[in-house]
């Protein structure tokens, strides 16, 4: 396949940053995007061009890192996949395809299409964990019976990869979904249950210091989210934070 | 859970700050004032809809909800406040959110993962609100004029005619089709959203959902008909 890349350039956070067309030859379809990449960067390096500068780590749609907003959507136009999972046979021959950096306040550009996503990581830090003491008389989890249905939605939770495609694709920028999956993670198990009321209290308060928009129920990110996290984690978190502040 | 969340809302005061600061305080807030001028829609269409069978009934009605203290003075307050509290919300909500991305997309595909109706709520509000500019002026004003500033004596069979000579300019019909479409629309995403806002996603929600709709369809269209019942009988 041949394409033609346009593709967001920024030398670093201050720079101010623009679209350039790149075109790319001999794409094999099995290629996944982040190969297409570095096929793109190698091409570039030989012509003595600064490569592009993208995030990726696992490759095998785990880790979260890659991100890339592809065609007008975060990861690009296939469901339930991060961008190492995308491949090129979703794309025709002679495409132009636009790439450009997860886009929000609270994700700042580092260079090209790498974004500063520590925001989620200070979310995470505000509650989202459970502060067990492991003194030696810590009561075996195996032996605290559960809800299956619970485990079940504790577990679908948990499978936020903390990607950040949620943030990129809302229109509010809003990453309610991301700390909505964190919060119900916990929320659902009865080690969690203990420090419900402060955690939601605090993941939220930081939420909003770090200036996510607001969200508004379009649905958007359930769509995008590699991991399928659902809108019922985004109910349960307002409940979780709406009984907190009530009982303060 | 759910239960436990309303009960605490009724026997503690309303945490004011958190509500209006964060978040989802202001979600919930913005869910809460929607719910409750849906809650008066009904009701306004209920009267509204009687004008079509019963003349006699349709004063009556009108003129003891224009005159009984306790709808003038206790809940036409409460109602302008829920008014202008959800669109001044909605429009803190509009900036807050904007802010929230700087550097914008050069290529964005909302459609791709959203409904238009859901993307556009502060654009079908402002029509709405728009709308309502045009609704104080046709009948809210002249009903203060009259009530309160000149004084003019009760008359309790006024309501009827007044209310059919203005749906007699056929301009003034087109406004209220286009707006109560405007309305068809805000309500078709807000009303279910309103629900998950404040926290009920559960199996209900499927039934929840397509009452919504329902009734985001037939109560615009049923004051679109009652304003062309009125335009057709008059001329
Ligand atoms: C009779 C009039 C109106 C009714 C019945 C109504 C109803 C609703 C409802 C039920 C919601 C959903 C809240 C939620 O998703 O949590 C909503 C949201 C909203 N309304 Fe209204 N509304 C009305 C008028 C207005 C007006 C005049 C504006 C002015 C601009 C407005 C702007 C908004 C905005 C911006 C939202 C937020 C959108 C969102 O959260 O998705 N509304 N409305
Ligand atoms: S909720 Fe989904 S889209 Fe958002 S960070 Fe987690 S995995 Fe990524
Ligand atoms: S590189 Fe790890 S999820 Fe894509």
């Amino acid at each position: 396949m041949n394409l033609t890349l346009k593709v967001w350039r920024q030398a670093n956070a201050e720079a101010k940053g623009r679209m350039e067309t790149y075109p790319i030859a001999d794409v094999s379809p099995d290629m996944s995007f982040l190969e297409m990449m570095d096929v793109l960067n190698e091409q570039l390096m030989g012509q003595g061009i600064d490569p592009i500068a993208f995030d990726h780590d696992c490759r095998e749609g785990i880790c979260g890192m890659c991100s890339m907003f592809i065609n007008g959507e975060a990861h690009g136009p296939d469901r339930l996949v991060t961008t190492c999972q995308l491949h090129m046979r979703k794309f025709n021959d002679g495409d132009t395809i636009t790439i450009e950096p997860f886009r929000a306040k609270a994700f700042p550009v580092i260079k090209d299409l790498t974004v500063d996503r520590s925001s989620f990581d200070r979310v995470q830090q505000a509650g989202g964990f459970v502060s067990v003491n492991t003194s030696g008389n810590t009561q075996d989890a195996n032996s605290i019976p559960i809800d299956k249905h619970d485990a079940d939605k504790a577990f679908d939770a948990a499978a936020c990869i903390g990607c950040g495609a949620c943030v990129a694709t809302c229109k509010n920028a809003s990453a309610m979904l991301f700390v909505s999956a964190k919060v119900s993670q916990y929320a659902l198990l009865p080690q969690g249950k203990v420090e419900a009321t402060d955690r939601v209290m605090n993941m939220v308060k930081q939420m909003d210091e770090e200036g996510f928009g607001n969200c508004t129920n379009t649905g958007a990110c359930e769509v995008e989210c590699p991991k399928g996290i659902s809108l019922e984690n985004i109910a349960r978190m307002n409940r979780e934070y709406l009984y907190a502040s009530l009982k303060g | 859970m759910l239960l436990r969340v309303y009960a605490l809302i009724l026997v503690r005061k309303l945490n004011t700050m958190s509500l209006t600061s964060s978040t989802i305080g202001r979600k919930v807030a913005m869910a809460l004032s929607g719910l409750f001028l849906v809650v008066f829609l009904t009701q306004h269409f209920t009267i509204n809809f009687i004008s079509v069978f019963s003349e006699n009934t349709f004063n009556e009605i009108s003129h003891f909800m224009g005159n009984n203290p306790l709808v003038q003075f206790i809940l036409q307050p409460i109602l302008i406040f829920g008014v202008i509290f959800h669109f001044i919300m909605g429009f803190v909500l509009e900036i807050q959110n904007r802010k929230s991305r700087v550097v914008q997309y050069n290529m964005y595909k909302g459609s791709a993962n959203a409904s238009w109706v859901s993307r556009n709520m502060i654009w079908s509000g402002a029509v709405v609100l728009s709308f309502l500019g045009l609704h104080f002026y046709d009948f809210w004003f002249p009903e203060m004029n009259y009530k309160y500033v000149e004084i003019l004596p009760l008359d309790p069979n006024r309501y009827y005619e007044e209310m059919t000579h203005k749906f007699h300019d056929y301009l003034r019909v087109i406004l209220y089709v286009i707006s109560f479409g405007f309305l068809a629309l805000h309500l078709f995403h807000g009303f279910a959203s309103s629900f998950q806002s404040v926290g009920v996603n559960n199996k209900y929600s499927e039934n929840i959902k397509k009452f919504a709709i329902a009734f985001s369809v037939v109560i615009p269209l049923g004051f679109i008909f009652i304003a062309l019942f009125h335009h057709i009988n008059s001329l």
